[in-house]
């Protein structure tokens, strides 16, 4: 099969690779990159798991072909902080408990990531139309909401960080 | 005490540590110890493991339900580059056997159908290459010529079908797996003599646990040693390891599993089983690693794990005044094509099948029947959901016939707090309870008076707000007797009686604690639970306390989690490895203070002299001395400060302590099944209140209220206990108005993906929870904790269906059937009974 090259910027990292066409971004994410921090769910495009950020706005990376994503700049959860210090989202899924098993966790909080970019002060029912497009098996949601809402609040008291969230 | 049973029926409680009021990390919220590596993608889950010269497979799966295997050409698929091997059922049945089966006599299943598949989607070959992509090219390019058989699509079909039709004919020519009455107490009697006798028939469709992470192995195989490794997010890797090396044809100690993190388990991933012994054999026909992991279609059409699948046909006999005297059902259970469980599920349900009533006497008919669709396997609840939806539903039933308060007709059959432990005519006993002081709290929680006003306001309007409130048992603590126990007496099959979990505890020098456990992560929080044990244990941080786990090479007698069972059984493990710890260190402490080992306690991360707070010893100098400094301490017994006997090893180098905690309360079965024995004896209980409002022009359903109290004894953690009860509550929202596999009458899954399989999305459930704890200590555990991980899941299907049932009186609806998903509840709504 013929390949593609392609140059993109992955958690501010610029790569160049050949591909597949047919090559899911989220297995190149996963295989090629060894970011396997974006799981891959139904696979279909329903559960968004495999959500990530691409130039700012959320995609689900099963449904989006590698090729796609030449030039484009890609995050991942690997991009947010680390064990030594969380961003702010991932601190407030801890706190609310917006977790359990962690799979669906890291499309979540690229959801927030987003949302919160455009709407930092949102209300409980904003919050909750924002993850209304992603699925969570365990949770119940009502903990996901509050980790949203507990993570807008985290940013807002955290100047520094303000900064780096609006950079983003 | 009740009935039938001996004094001397309860064995004495093995509680070491009572339930106290002055626990210091027991009972709070830490935050949980598994977060940080989940969050920040570092969670290493099935798919996220690779090996050197690793392959990935896929596998072809059936598009017939029921067909004869007549060849396969894999000649084309051979062909294609980057194809390492091919296997077929034949060349799997070369080296590997059939997989566990505890239905008896045996259900045979293989990793790879043999000769006929018996359900769409059973894998018929596999591929190993050196991509998934080319792997999954590959099978499009096997030829399979099948012949079609008859196919069994219905629990009515199966009762009747033979010949051809006959899934597995070895067993004989009939689809009926099983069938028996179990009867406790005295029924007819207590039938004859009632003042009302009430009968419904109720529906329970099969739905499925389906988290959003399949089941998956990654195997490989040393040639020259004969040993396979294999990777699994199996829950009960170390409990069942052995019989999938007995699968593959190689002693136990040949097969090392390695247990990763679960992305969500409720059951589906209790065994996986199938997964490790298909990959560990294409991984030995390959000679390479191989990765097997189930996509969606896999993990639905062949997962082994789809739910309950039962029609029930129930009566029940009341009293004028509303006191329940009994209960008999006949259950039909579509199983699928295989029985991996038994009829545990089953077994499962007579452990509650009273609920939290005074209920003297049941009779259960149960048969069990084979059909063309994908087996079931566990779903959170194991049966008890369904039986608890059964039972409410009959109460619900008795209170319209009586003209009794739903609420009312509850409490005037509730146990009552002085009369545990509690013995049920089925053998099984309740520990301890307090039945009335958990209804009242979610009625006051959610303020039913205030909602049974706007509900009346309401109506005036137009609008339909349905109430339910319903009172379920929440059975915990998991033991293997279940498994064969309705099996008939003569071909018990394997009749295990052990459910152990262990721990080994090891303080490093720095006296940080290390836990390994032997059951792995699963989707909740065993590192939590462990961790606020050990910190309660030795008065330490929660952050000194690192967890990690054990392979099957390196596993002790261990179970896992599955029947809400693991927190009060490591809870046990704990306890004992910490006791035995902290016997040695009390020891070195002394010898160090120069004080009697009576004198001493632990406090603040170290060991003190009661009542002077200037003599103590940090864990970590006692932990430098223990492990470095030998030469400090006497070498015997004559030489300790208080010249009481102890042992030399007391002061051998190092800090560690393995231990196996057995089940605290099971007893045998009786030999006839008079009685089934102790098995589920840790009983929680719940009451869940629901405010619904179901608009008639569509049936859509939303939730307007929501109260779950649980009592699930002393509780660890609330926040993560709380994250069950929302979590387990919503599969339950799922369970009852939405979740269905579908199957048509060739057999074929209507709605495998996620896309056709709705499960509940943020809009589908409650916005907001009031949760609630009422704590009756276990008298058998540690600590008085009980289990509470599937409780949501069992109240919420029976609190919905009442509440619905509520919102549409004035339609005369009736629930008897769920899901009930809008178009469905539309057509009832228009057309009366379902």
């Amino acid at each position: 099969m013929n390949k593609i090259e392609i140059n993109l910027t992955v958690n501010g990292n610029r790569q160049r690779a050949n591909v597949e066409p047919r090559l899911l971004l989220s297995d190149f994410i996963r295989d090629g990159l060894g970011l396997k921090g974006t799981h891959v769910g139904c696979s279909h495009g329903v559960c968004g798991v495999c959500t990530v950020s691409m130039d700012g706005k959320t995609v689900r990376s099963c449904l989006t072909l590698a090729a796609q994503a030449d030039g484009a700049s890609i995050e991942t959860i690997e991009h947010l902080g680390n064990a030594t210090e969380l961003h702010p989202i991932q601190q407030a899924f801890s706190e609310a408990q917006g977790l359990q098993c962690g799979f669906c966790t890291p499309g979540m909080i690229a959801i927030t990531r987003e949302f919160l970019q455009h709407n930092p002060t949102p209300t409980r029912e904003e919050a909750t139309e924002a993850v209304s497009g992603a699925l969570c098996r365990c949770t119940g949601y009502e903990a996901i909401v509050d980790a949203i809402l507990l993570a807008a609040e985290l940013i807002a008291n955290t100047p520094i960080r303000t900064e780096e969230a609006a950079d983003e | 005490m009740s009935n039938h049973l001996e004094t001397h029926y309860i064995p004495d409680s093995k509680q070491r540590e009572r339930p106290r009021k002055d626990l210091k990390v027991i009972g709070k919220s830490i935050r949980r110890v598994e977060d940080t590596r989940l969050l920040t993608g570092s969670g290493r889950y099935i798919d996220d493991i690779e090996l050197p010269g690793m392959c990935h497979a896929a596998i072809l799966r059936s598009p017939y339900a029921h067909a004869r295997i007549v060849s396969i050409d894999t000649s084309k698929a051979r062909e294609l580059p980057g194809v390492v091997a091919i296997v077929t059922g034949s060349d799997a049945a070369k080296h590997t056997g059939p997989v566990v089966t505890f239905a008896s006599p045996p259900v045979e299943q293989r990793c790879i159908a043999l000769d006929k598949v018996r359900h769409a989607g059973e894998a018929v070959a596999a591929v190993v290459a050196e991509s998934r992509y080319i792997a999954e090219d590959a099978i499009d390019l096997i030829d399979v010529e099948y012949e079609e058989l008859p196919v069994v699509a219905t629990i009515e079909d199966a009762l009747t079908s033979k010949g051809q039709a006959v899934v597995h004919p070895e067993r004989g020519d009939s689809n009926i797996a099983h069938e028996h009455l179990y009867s406790f107490g005295d029924v007819d009697s207590d039938f004859e003599q009632a003042d009302h006798v009430i009968k419904r028939k109720l529906r329970w469709n099969r739905s499925g646990p389906y988290p959003l992470e399949y089941k998956g192995a990654v195997a490989e195989f040393d040639k020259g040693t004969g040993k396979f490794t294999c990777y699994a997010n199996s829950s009960m890797y170390n409990y069942v390891g052995w019989l999938c090396a007995a699968s593959l044809g190689i002693a136990p100690s040949q097969l090392n599993i390695k247990p990763v993190v679960a992305g969500g388990s409720f059951g589906s991933k209790l065994f996986n089983h199938k997964s490790i012994i298909l990959t560990c054999t294409l991984a030995r026909a390959a000679g390479r690693p191989v990765k097997y992991v189930e996509d969606a279609m896999d993990a639905v059409l062949n997962s082994d794990a789809h739910g309950s699948d039962r029609l029930y046909d129930a009566e029940i006999a009341v009293n004028s005044d509303g006191k329940i005297r009994s209960l008999r059902f006949d259950v039909y259970d579509d199983y699928g094509a295989f029985i991996q469980y038994g009829y545990g599920t089953h077994g499962n349900a007579l452990s509650q099948i009273i609920g939290p009533y005074k209920i003297k006497s049941v009779a259960m008919k149960l048969t069990a029947v084979l059909t063309n669709k994908c087996q079931q396997g566990a779903y959170r609840g194991f049966g008890s959901e369904v039986m608890n939806f059964l039972l409410e539903r009959m109460v619900d039933a008795a209170a319209d016939e009586l003209g009794i308060d739903k609420i009312e007709i509850r409490r005037r059959n509730l146990i009552q707090p002085d009369e545990f432990p509690y013995v049920l005519p089925s053998g099984n006993i309740y520990d301890s309870g307090n039945y009335p002081a958990v209804l009242e709290k979610a009625l006051s929680l959610i303020d039913i008076d205030g909602w049974r006003r706007k509900q009346a306001e309401a109506r005036k309007e137009g609008k339909h707000i349905g109430i339910g409130v319903v009172t379920c048992q929440e059975r915990s603590v998991f033991s293997s007797t279940e498994f064969w126990s309705l099996n008939k007496l003569d071909t018990p099959g394997f009749a295990l009686t052990s459910s152990p979990e262990s721990i080994r505890v090891k303080i490093d020098p720095m006296g940080k604690i290390y836990a390994e456990l032997h059951a792995p992560f699963w989707g909740n929080s065993p590192e939590t639970m462990v961790t606020q044990v050990l910190a309660e244990q030795f008065t330490v941080d929660p952050s000194d306390i690192i967890v990690g786990y054990a392979d099957t090479d390196g596993g002790l007698p261990g179970t896992g989690p599955g029947g809400s069972r693991f927190t009060v059984m490591i809870t046990g493990a704990a306890v004992s490895a910490a006791r035995e710890i902290k016997g040695k260190l009390t020891a070195i402490a002394a010898h160090m203070l120069q004080v009697a080992e009576d004198s001493l306690e632990f406090r603040d991360a170290g060991v003190g002299v009661t009542g002077d707070a200037e003599k103590h010893v940090k864990l970590s100098d006692l932990a430098m001395m223990s492990h470095y400094f030998r030469l400090n301490f006497p070498d015997d017994a004559e030489q300790s400060i208080d010249g009481r006997n102890r042992p030399p090893q007391n002061f051998s180098s190092g800090l560690q302590a393995a231990a196996t905690y057995d089940h605290p309360m099971t007893t045998m079965p009786d030999p006839e099944r008079k009685h089934l024995g102790i098995f589920y004896p840790i009983m929680g209980n719940m009451a869940h209140v629901a405010v619904i409002e179901v608009d008639p022009d569509t049936g859509r359903i939303q939730f307007l209220d929501y109260a779950a109290v649980h009592d699930a004894g002393v509780v660890v953690n609330p926040k993560t206990l709380a994250g069950h009860i929302r979590g387990g509550t919503a599969q339950g929202i799922g369970t009852a108005l939405y979740e269905e596999f579908q199957y048509d009458a060739a057999g074929q899954l209507l709605n495998a993906s996620l896309a056709d399989y709705r499960i509940p999305g943020v809009f589908e459930v409650p916005s907001s929870f009031k949760i609630g704890h009422v704590e009756t200590p276990s008298p058998y555990t540690e600590y008085g904790i009980k289990g509470g991980g599937e409780g949501g899941r069992m109240a919420s299907p029976a609190v919905i269906a009442q509440a619905v049932e509520d919102a549409l009186s004035p339609f005369n609806v009736l629930v008897n059937e769920l899901p009930i998903p809008p178009g469905k509840l539309h057509g009832l709504i228009n057309g009366g009974t379902s």
